[in-house]
């Protein structure tokens, strides 16, 4: 069965990825594109709320947000930062390069891409264990004497509820981008249908986007 | 197949349609910019100093300046229809609506009845009593929750038996290691 770029097919000479209930592959990837900017709408809000929670918390207790962010390392964020950052680069270079044809020069891309949120996901790991060793927990968990303000769990319970939804995002995201990978290699997408990657690469902008504002609210305060 | 496009346009064939395809030099040199805008983060926060709200805000700006180089470049927001465009800044409107309606009560409180802004300060988890809250308990660890949830069931008159043994576990758990 042919997958690739040829419009001849069985009925009609359309493209075989076009959906019947479209007029042409045009309006399909418009519609498709749009579905995902409305999703990605939701997940703005999704966060938004929790930002929002933040910002509550952060003006009822402005000098322990300022101790408590002392106890996470900004390096582990920093660097989190800029492999987050290459990520996007490189998704979107798969894209592009699905634009151009070229299936394996995705293929090596969306596997980088890959790559850079596993090593996301490991920093994360130490990050959130050092964290466990010092008893600095979430809400009714939290054990440490020493951060030096009122109710310190409230920083830990932002930190932790904000990092954990973002880090569940980036496994979703990187099923997703797995899934395009396999497709991409068998050679279903080509520059007349690419846009499934699309839609994978506007997601995990938006991954980067929220940790783009994550970083400075929870490791650059004051 | 020509792969370089100048203009915004897609191409209106029925059968498929041409991709807008950026340069390579648009996403190396929007990728850099980004490395640099986090090094500037870092830098300004850990080593200028402007005051909490001038630190915050230049912090707060420059992380949207990133966000709009992710936006409008990696997301094509720039080039595609403006459709995608507007959808996404109602997103923003409406959650800068919702913050900024909320913090606006947040930072009120307490201008009418005075009484009613007293901060938290022994949080009762699940009505517990001060002395059997195991974070007022927190230099202690887990001989004060332990204990504390055992006492706890003779005194508190509508208190769960299952809350008690609930924090009697909970801090072994957390400092398992």
């Amino acid at each position: 069965m042919d997958q690739s770029a040829s419009a001849d097919h069985s009925h009609g000479g359309h493209h075989p990825k076009l959906a019947h209930h479209f007029n042409d592959m045009q309006q399909q990837h418009e519609s498709l594109k749009m579905g995902v900017w409305l999703f990605l709408v939701t997940e703005i809000l999704l966060f938004g709320g929790l930002f929002c929670f933040y910002a509550i918390y952060r003006a009822m207790h402005p000098e322990m947000f300022v101790n408590a962010h002392e106890y996470l390392d900004v390096r582990m964020g920093g660097i989190n930062t800029l492999v987050l950052i290459f990520s996007s680069v490189t998704v979107a270079l798969a894209i592009r390069s699905v634009q151009q044809n070229k299936s394996k020069q995705a293929v090596t891309y969306l596997a980088i891409t890959l790559v850079c949120a596993c090593v996301f996901l490991v920093i994360k790991y130490f990050e959130y264990q050092a964290k466990f060793e010092h008893g600095l927990l979430p809400g009714k968990y939290f054990r440490n004497a020493d951060v030096v303000g009122t109710d310190p769990q409230i920083f830990f319970s932002v930190y932790f509820g904000m990092t954990g939804l973002h880090g569940l995002h980036v496994i979703f995201g990187m099923v997703f981008l797995t899934f395009l990978l396999i497709q991409t290699h068998r050679g279903v997408y080509s520059s007349e249908y690419y846009t499934p990657v699309e839609m994978g690469g506007l997601y995990w902008h938006l991954v980067d986007l929220i940790w783009i504002y994550l970083f400075p609210l929870l490791y650059l305060i004051g | 197949m020509s792969t370089e496009h100048s203009t915004a346009d897609h191409g209106h064939g029925a059968k498929g349609h041409h991709p807008h395809i950026l340069p390579l030099k648009v996403y190396m040199g929007v990728g850099s910019a980004l490395f640099i805008l986090t090094g500037v983060t870092v830098g300004t926060a850990l080593f200028l100093n402007l005051g909490s709200v001038g630190n915050f805000v230049l912090a707060m700006i420059i992380a949207t300046v990133k966000a709009s180089l992710v936006a409008l470049f990696f997301m094509h927001l720039l080039y595609d229809n403006k459709i995608y465009l507007t959808i996404f800044i109602g997103a923003l409107v409406f959650l800068s609506i919702f913050i900024l309606f909320t913090m606006a009560d947040t930072e009120r409180r307490g201008d009418i009845y005075p009484a009613q802004a007293i901060p938290i300060e022994h949080p009762t988890i699940y009505g517990l009593q001060p002395e059997n809250n195991p974070i007022s308990h927190a230099s202690h660890g887990e001989e004060g929750a332990a204990h504390g949830g055992d006492e706890s069931h003779g005194t508190d008159a509508g208190h769960d038996a299952a809350d008690s043994d609930d924090h009697g576990e909970t801090p072994a758990k957390a400092d398992g290691h």
